[in-house]
């Protein structure tokens, strides 16, 4: 059975959809990312599976099942027991996710003593020791400072160890190191692989960054427009990728192998909001392989290499 | 001929005042003494981590900061003694591109306002600038029938678009371009910086390039100059400080590049850096990157290295990877 297994999920606000139909499952230990581009709906997904859904905001459809439970079915009380313990949450902003006025040790210390796991002392002194091992030098002084005294990756570093101290199940990390520098994304990517290999926690990674995905996923769910339009091992994903917006958002990358000064490949056009979404294939108008057929709602089809459109490259399989 | 752009020893140094009650005065020495020179027609990028004082230089060339000490010398002439009519024609010859397209727009001012605005300023009429609009947007690939629309109606693309053509409205030869791609997202980013090239190779235009992203860089730059803690630790010509990195700063920051190639996962050879940035209010003594380097020796805590030439163009600030020549008193 998946660890996560969350089934056409469908997240709207009034008139608008925001995100159609979502599929997808993580297994105990699995790293999978979602990647998309803003208004892609990736960050909605993975906010609805805390139940943390901004107002205004409402599921319209489907089931989130976390090891056998449907969440969708909880309440405010048997969610917040998950949350925080089986179920945990890093966010792109450390600086602004961590409570300003408080020393960051109670902050790591926090879930343990509000889940009844720890006394008071033992959750601090677990604390200090979570510190130490997300590399925060003089862990117990820094246990004492508030979160402003502290650096972006420092503060990064004791999100993660507040999620990760009463050893959840599964972490979601949302953009966990874009507001990062490129030395400090590389350790807290070594960092959340170490610790979650140890532990086998499942990471549920949300990034716009292929090169993140390439580092650190098992497998990955490309979205576009709100839904999910590639699912496959990350090996087969990057190597013989077969939506055309996945191609043809590895080509835009620019690589260190290729000739400087050269045009980019860029796709046409712009990411459309959710207002402007067209009926059928959300990517057509932008797609160079678009036909008639695509003004018809292309479904996740294939096993391990999944996607949805009228005419994948790579033929059918 | 003279570089377009000249900077000299720059040092920009800010007060701050420390301690609980702001009592206690030091100083941030955000760029401490940084020379760079940009000839006509050249992209040259400075990379580096935040706090390095990337941004403070395209700032102090602007005049958004004030220069402690140094010369910045635009077409030759000196921008700290010219009077206002002297600095409005450097403007005219001087653009800058930020970061954030929307808050670098009023949303309240339609597109085709906006990029009027330098023209207003500089007294064009107004057939002329109605004219010169239309031409812009062409430019920069936007459609005139969206001259009337606000930022708002804009995706994040189009409004860079348009912070790019208002920047091209006085026909500029250098434009400081400050992170222009890193709030786009990643289907428009190749999208942008088509469009820079592009512009550079029919208008002949010079780019200072900050940022932090070294494939686009890599990509974009002639020059590239990396820096840490307000200092420039190597400089030399794109393609071979990416192919052949010689201070252990840039070598880490290179291979730190998450590659959008999963095979390369296991083999490729990586350089964590252990923590953080100092603080730019204590920084170390002697070599800059002396707290997180890899083959830090005992004598790199005693001076600060001197940029060396190990080949030509090609500058190191780092005494153990480019040691200075001995020079023996006769």
């Amino acid at each position: 059975m998946s660890l996560l297994a969350i089934d056409d999920l469908a997240i709207g606000a009034g008139e608008l959809s925001l995100v159609d139909g979502v599929s997808l499952s993580v297994e105990p230990g699995e790293v999978v990312a979602l990647v998309g581009e803003s208004g892609s709906g990736k960050s909605l997904t993975a906010l609805s599976i805390m139940g943390l859904l901004a107002d205004g905001l409402q599921r319209r459809r489907g089931s989130i099942h976390f090891d056998g439970a449907d969440l969708t079915q909880l309440d405010d009380e048997q969610l917040r027991s998950l949350r925080g313990s089986e179920l945990a949450m890093i966010f792109q902003e450390p600086v602004s996710s961590l409570n300003p006025l408080a020393p960051v040790g109670a902050q790591v210390a926090e879930s343990l003593i509000v889940h009844g796991r720890a006394s008071v002392d033992g959750a601090n002194r677990e604390a200090v020791e979570m510190l130490r091992r997300v590399g925060i030098p003089e862990p117990e002084r820094r246990a004492r400072q508030l979160p402003t005294e502290l650096s972006g990756g420092m503060c990064q570093r004791v999100m993660i160890a507040a999620a990760l101290i009463s050893r959840p199940r599964l972490l979601i990390a949302d953009e966990p190191t874009t507001a990062l520098d490129v030395t400090i994304q590389a350790q807290i990517l070594a960092l959340m692989s170490e610790l979650a290999e140890e532990a086998n926690t499942a990471i549920l990674l949300i990034t716009h960054d292929m090169g993140v995905v390439a580092e650190l996923a098992d497998q990955v769910c490309v979205m576009y427009g709100g839904r999910v339009v590639e699912q496959a091992p990350v090996e087969a994903l990057f190597a013989a990728p077969r939506h055309p917006y996945t191609s043809m958002l590895l080509k835009t990358i620019p690589r260190l192998d290729e000739e400087p000064k050269q045009e980019l490949f860029a796709i046409k056009g712009n990411v459309p909001s959710p207002h402007d979404w067209p009926a059928g294939c959300r990517f057509r108008t932008r797609c160079d392989r678009a036909m008639e057929q695509c003004a018809e709602r292309p479904f996740m089809s294939g096993q391990v290499h999944r996607v949805a459109c009228h005419h994948a490259l790579g033929g059918d399989l | 001929m003279s570089p377009l752009l000249q900077i000299n020893d720059l040092k920009v140094h800010f007060p701050v005042r420390t301690g609980r009650f702001g009592g206690n005065q030091s100083v941030v020495k955000a760029v401490d003494g940084v020379s760079i020179s940009i000839d006509e027609n050249e992209t040259v990028a400075i990379v580096g981590e935040s706090g390095c004082g990337k941004s403070t230089m395209g700032n102090a060339v602007l005049g958004l900061a004030r220069v402690t000490k140094g010369r910045i010398e635009f077409q030759g002439k000196d921008l700290a003694t010219l009077d206002a009519t002297g600095r409005r024609h450097v403007w005219r010859d001087l653009q800058v591109v930020f970061q954030d397209p929307v808050s670098a727009l009023n949303p309240r001012r339609t597109i085709a306002e906006s990029i009027a605005e330098p023209l207003q300023i500089h007294g064009y009429e107004r057939a002329q600038i109605k004219a010169r609009v239309d031409e812009l947007m062409g430019l920069v690939g936007l459609n005139p029938d969206q001259r009337d629309r606000r930022p708002g109606a804009l995706s994040g693309g189009q409004r860079q678009r348009v912070v790019i053509a208002r920047a091209l409205a006085l026909s500029p030869k250098l434009i400081i371009c400050d992170e222009p791609v890193s709030a786009l997202d990643v289907s428009i980013q190749s999208q942008i910086l088509n469009l820079l090239m592009r512009l550079q190779r029919e208008l002949g235009l010079s780019y200072l390039f900050i940022a932090h992203d070294l494939s686009v860089v890599r990509h974009i730059a002639d020059r590239v100059a990396v820096m840490y803690l307000g200092m420039v630790v190597e400089e030399g010509p794109a393609a071979t400080v990416f192919a052949n990195p010689v201070h252990p700063y840039t070598e880490a920051l290179l291979s730190a590049i998450p590659l959008p190639d999963p095979s390369l996962r296991h083999s490729r050879k990586r350089i964590v850096l252990e923590g953080d940035l100092p603080s730019p209010m204590k920084p170390p003594a002697g070599c800059p990157f002396v707290t997180r380097c890899p083959v830090v020796e005992p004598a790199c805590g005693d001076a600060r290295p001197p940029l060396e030439e190990i080949s030509p163009m090609h500058f190191v600030r780092c005494r153990v990877r480019a040691p200075s020549p001995v020079v023996t008193k006769i």
